[in-house]
């Protein structure tokens, strides 16, 4: 009589648990995988072999070890039994039961290559002879590939395409799949046949739509700007260093975009319609093109350039304005030019250029996917098929990265096996008098470093002529965040961190608020003070003098990033080499230099309302850049010791990015656009109480002169001017939110507990199988006996 | 196309590009890469799909491969008859996995069978060992190896046969946010 092993307790077990999901579909589906696994072990028992236990037919209900219950209970099993019962010394029936279970052979066919296939199957046979049997295989191949096949055509193209790619068949097989998948499919056909009439013209749009976008992602990928840089650094350093550079190219690409929006819109029809000519400036001399003043202030590249005119190509007929004297009359029966009106351009390109920015930094791949990510990373197993990266090809550097693994390991186990270090009180007492000193210190110096800046901006601002010491407040600015960093590093270095992701965090920490509080006071001093009343401070100008300091601030601050790399890397490894005679190469300490970044930036953000053309400076600057640090990076600096969690760390800058430095820039030129108000003898919006004025007066002379464009102004007047209608829009999105967050929230505990549920399906197995192996022990002890 | 290039035609640069995430520029420099490890075996002209495979020698001396310590794994992970050799199409495929755009899935399916060095489905622990071995050549004592591994195995096999299988490899990387950018290869 075979014992036949009643697990239905289990599965209601589980029902219960399972009883206040709720109607989520993932949990749903999850859970009817669950119960379908679990139903499939129910009929498990008939296929077992189970004639090793047809022996026992007297067993005695109490020497069962197993409890009505069905929950597991070890202590049913006396010590010994249990012991000698480990997973370790299963016998070899257990294992051979073990090897046929459902939950082994189901659904991973893919995983197993074709040769593995028939080993596992016939665990004696080598792969070697797996030629024999490749035909039954096959057929069970081309089942599911047939599968696939009906699959994919279900699909659209591109939807279908991106399933194929993602699927792990060889090439071959997915080059036939295609093949047999898009083989009858016409494009006219496919519509007629499939499509009712009235989705044709919405499929028809929507198919267009991913065929640009897919055309467009193709072409920006085949750019690839720096690619062999790129390797060659990845290959040296591994993936921490070559974050760096992935983040200068990212920022290059905003830049371009940003240029490119403000050439098309803003410096193109201002530049081919230039104002009259102040004659009075304009020797060029080469110190201009580093303080931006004299020929280049009344040049295209500031704010005073732009005027405040509106440009057409024809004059209405009873206009006698002078400067459209030499136009001719516009004929109302002829199509002519919209009126072209620079400051409602100046306007709308800028708020649309940092709108579109926005929706990119939010809608990136990391800055949403992996905030999941911000969890320390402590288990082992992880970091053992995780840690090694693909891409390191130099063998020292292979070598160092094996150092480097097995000092992270060794760190691991020994904080896994030791647990808490019981660490003296008075030691304890001793690291946080340290750390509590260091943070005062970095504390300090920011804000003496701030004060300084402030004194330094108000003499100044006091100082009349204002043209003398133009260049200080920049080098001040600049000598700052070059050697206060290595101050807070030096700080970190003395605390001696634990952990040495604690230590980058730190750091980064401090270095950011000293950019934040240097930017704040310059913020101040430009929005607060300058801008307020100019006519103190003898500006004409005032937009232009703020886009000349900020000008001035990425220029100094290149030059001074162009000092430290020298100074910092390449002195120091020739002090190290030819002086003390070792051959350690510096660190590129890697937070540092993206924060420099982020500082650019942000200056650069802050000044494209003052001066239009100040990302195409940027670009100069980031390109020169990148092959400077590149040679310098190769030339002088050897790879860290220090692990590098590459993807927190990138997720960390771009929130970094999004989060004080656009988020700041976007508040401040949206303050300036509503509160402050222009000056009154130069730029685009002069005469006008705030510069967001110039887009009401624009829409209202739409209506008055171009009837085609009246519903825009009406829908402008409706939309945009109504609160009602934002304040709707508004609620509706916050509602959106919620509702996904609770979802997510549903979703996470459902995971929890499906991965509790998984364990417990575990150890309920592993209690089955030594009960069974205890019971097949002892009546084959018995047995003897009898 | 500008240049007409004759080593495959449009209807095999289609299919290339539909199947793995190259793009058909990156193809044809694939085949140039492909050509240069032995010119006269690869002929130039791919039009009527020739059948010619590579040792496993040629591959794994590929700057890319030539010091990563699981590169006779990778490439025979790859290959069909599972010692190494690899067609042209195979040798896409190995990078297209490898590239940036591949899924976490399709990149954890070939992770799981790069580094079930005894190919029996499961990452047991003598697989374990050896991957381990590899990765910190030798830095480590036995004693320690064997330590790291068994409590590895304890962490994350979820069903407890002392083995890890594909779902509880699945399962951890989905925990490790690095894999996707460590298990990448640029070509």
């Amino acid at each position: 009589m075979a014992y036949s092993v009643n697990i239905s307790q289990t599965d209601s077990d589980s029902e219960s648990d399972f009883e206040d999901m709720g109607g989520s579909k993932p949990g749903q589906g999850t859970f009817r995988f669950i119960r379908e696994s679990a139903a499939s072990t129910q009929r498990c028992p008939e296929s077992l072999q189970m004639d090793d236990f047809r022996g026992c037919t007297g067993a005695n209900r109490e020497d069962l070890p197993f409890t009505a219950s069905g929950h597991m209970r070890d202590e049913t099993l006396d010590t010994g039994q249990r012991k000698s019962l480990q997973r370790h010394h299963w016998s070899a029936a257990t294992l051979k039961v073990l090897s046929s279970m459902p939950s082994r052979t189901a659904g991973i066919n893919a995983v197993i290559p074709k040769y593995a296939r028939d080993s596992s199957q016939q665990p004696q046979t080598s792969s070697h002879d797996s030629s024999h049997h490749s035909k039954p295989i096959q057929e069970e191949t081309s089942a599911e590939e047939k599968q696939l096949v009906s699959n994919l055509r279900g699909l659209s193209v591109s939807e279908a395409m991106r399933k194929l790619r993602a699927t792990p068949l060889s090439l071959a097989d997915k080059m036939r799949v295609r093949r047999l998948a898009f083989r009858d499919v016409d494009e006219s056909s496919f519509i007629s046949r499939n499509i009712p009439c009235y989705r044709r013209l919405g499929v028809y749009i929507s198919r267009t739509w991913s065929h640009c976008l897919f055309i467009c992602l193709s072409v920006l990928t085949s750019l690839q700007l720096w690619h062999s840089p790129m390797k060659i650094l990845s290959g040296r350093f591994g993936t921490g260093v070559l974050s760096y550079f992935l983040f200068l190219r990212t920022l290059l690409l905003f830049n371009l975009f940003l240029f490119t929006i403000n050439g098309l819109f803003l410096v193109f029809p201002q530049a081919v319609n230039p104002p009259p000519h102040d004659p009075h400036s304009n020797n060029f001399t080469g110190l201009e093109l580093l303080t931006g003043t004299g020929y280049l202030s009344q040049s295209v590249m500031f704010y005073g350039f732009y005027t405040n005119t509106t440009l057409t190509t024809c004059r209405a007929a009873n206009s006698n304005a002078t400067n459209t004297a030499d136009l001719p009359i516009c004929d109302p029966h002829q199509p002519h030019m919209v009126p072209y009106s620079i400051p409602a351009a100046y306007l709308f390109t800028i708020a649309i250029a940092f709108f579109i920015i926005c929706i990119i930094l939010v809608m990136s791949k990391s800055f949403g996917r992996s905030f999941q990510v911000l969890k320390s990373n402590r288990d082992l197993a992880g970091n053992i098929f995780c840690i090694w990266d693909f891409k390191v090809s130099k063998n020292t550097s292979v070598r160092l990265q094996s150092e480097k693994i097995s000092t992270q390991l060794k760190e691991l186990m020994s904080e896994l096996t030791s647990g808490e270090d019981a660490k003296s009180y008075t030691l304890r007492l001793c690291r946080l008098m340290v750390h509590v000193l260091a943070w005062v210190t970095c504390l300090i110096s920011i804000v003496l470093s701030a004060m300084a800046v402030h004194y330094l901006s108000e003499a100044c601002i006091t100082q009349s002529p204002f043209k003398d010491t133009e260049l200080v407040l920049p080098a001040v600015v600049s000598a700052i965040n070059l050697l206060l960093p290595g101050l807070f590093n030096l700080c970190t270095w003395v605390e001696n961190y634990d952990s040495p992701s604690v230590c980058v965090y730190v750091s980064i920490f401090r270095n950011l608020m000293l950019k934040v509080s240097i930017i704040g006071v310059l913020c101040f001093r430009w929005l607060g003070r300058i801008a307020v009343e100019p006519v103190n401070h003898g500006l004409q100008c005032w937009e232009n003098c703020v886009g000349q300091e900020l000008y001035r601030l990425l220029l100094m601050d290149f030059v001074f990033t162009v000092l430290y790399t020298f100074l910092g890397e390449f002195l120091w490894r020739l002090f190290f080499k030819q002086v003390l005679k070792r051959n350690r190469k510096p660190v590129f300490d890697i937070a540092r230099n993206v924060l420099e970044l982020i500082y650019g930036q942000t200056l650069t953000w802050l000044g494209v309302l003052f001066a239009p053309l100040l990302p195409a400076v940027q670009i100069l600057k980031l390109f020169a850049l990148f092959y400077m640090k590149k040679s310098s990076v190769l030339l002088n600096c050897q790879a860290s010791r220090q692990p590098w969690r590459a993807s927190q760390m990138t997720t960390l800058f771009v929130f970094l990015l999004f989060f004080p430095s656009y988020l700041g820039a976007a508040v401040s030129v949206i303050y300036t656009i509503w509160t402050i108000k222009p000056s009154t003898e130069c730029g685009p919006f002069r005469n006008l109480t705030t510069m967001f004025h110039s887009g009401k007066l624009w829409v209202q002379q739409l209506e008055s002169s171009n009837t085609l464009l009246f519903w825009l102004s009406k829908a402008y007047d409706f939309l945009v001017e109504n609160p009602l209608f934002l304040f709707l829009v508004n609620g509706f999105f916050l509602i959106v939110i919620y509702v996904h967050s609770q979802v997510v929230d549903g979703q996470r505990r459902i995971v929890s507990q499906l991965q509790k549920q998984i364990e417990n399906e575990g150890k309920d197995k592993k209690f089955l199988i030594t009960n069974l192996q205890a019971l097949y022990e002892r009546s084959s002890l018995v047995s003897p006996n009898r | 196309m500008g240049n007409k290039q004759t080593i495959f035609t449009d209807e095999q640069l289609d299919a290339y590009q539909d199947c793995t995430f190259f793009t058909r520029k990156e193809i044809l420099r694939l085949h140039s890469r492909y050509h240069e490890l032995a010119p006269h075996l690869v002929p130039m002209d791919y039009t009527n799909d020739p059948d010619c495979k590579l040792p496993l020698a040629l591959i794994v001396n590929m700057p890319e491969l030539n010091e990563n310590p699981f590169r006779n794994r990778i490439v025979e992970s790859f290959s069909e008859d599972g010692m190494g050799n690899l067609s042209f199409n195979e040798f896409v495929d190995m990078f297209s996995v490898l590239s940036e755009m591949a899924p976490r899935e399709l990149k954890a399916i070939y992770a799981f069978k790069i580094y079930d060095f005894n190919v029996d489905n499961y990452l047991c622990k003598e697989d374990l060992v050896k991957t381990l071995n590899r990765l910190t050549k030798e830095e480590l004592t036995p004693e320690e190896v064997v330590l790291v591994c068994e409590k590895a195995i304890e962490e994350a096999d979820l069903d407890g046969d002392n083995k890890l299988s594909y779902a509880d490899f699945e399962n951890m990387i989905t925990r490790a946010p690095d894999f996707l950018s460590t298990f990448h290869i640029r070509i």
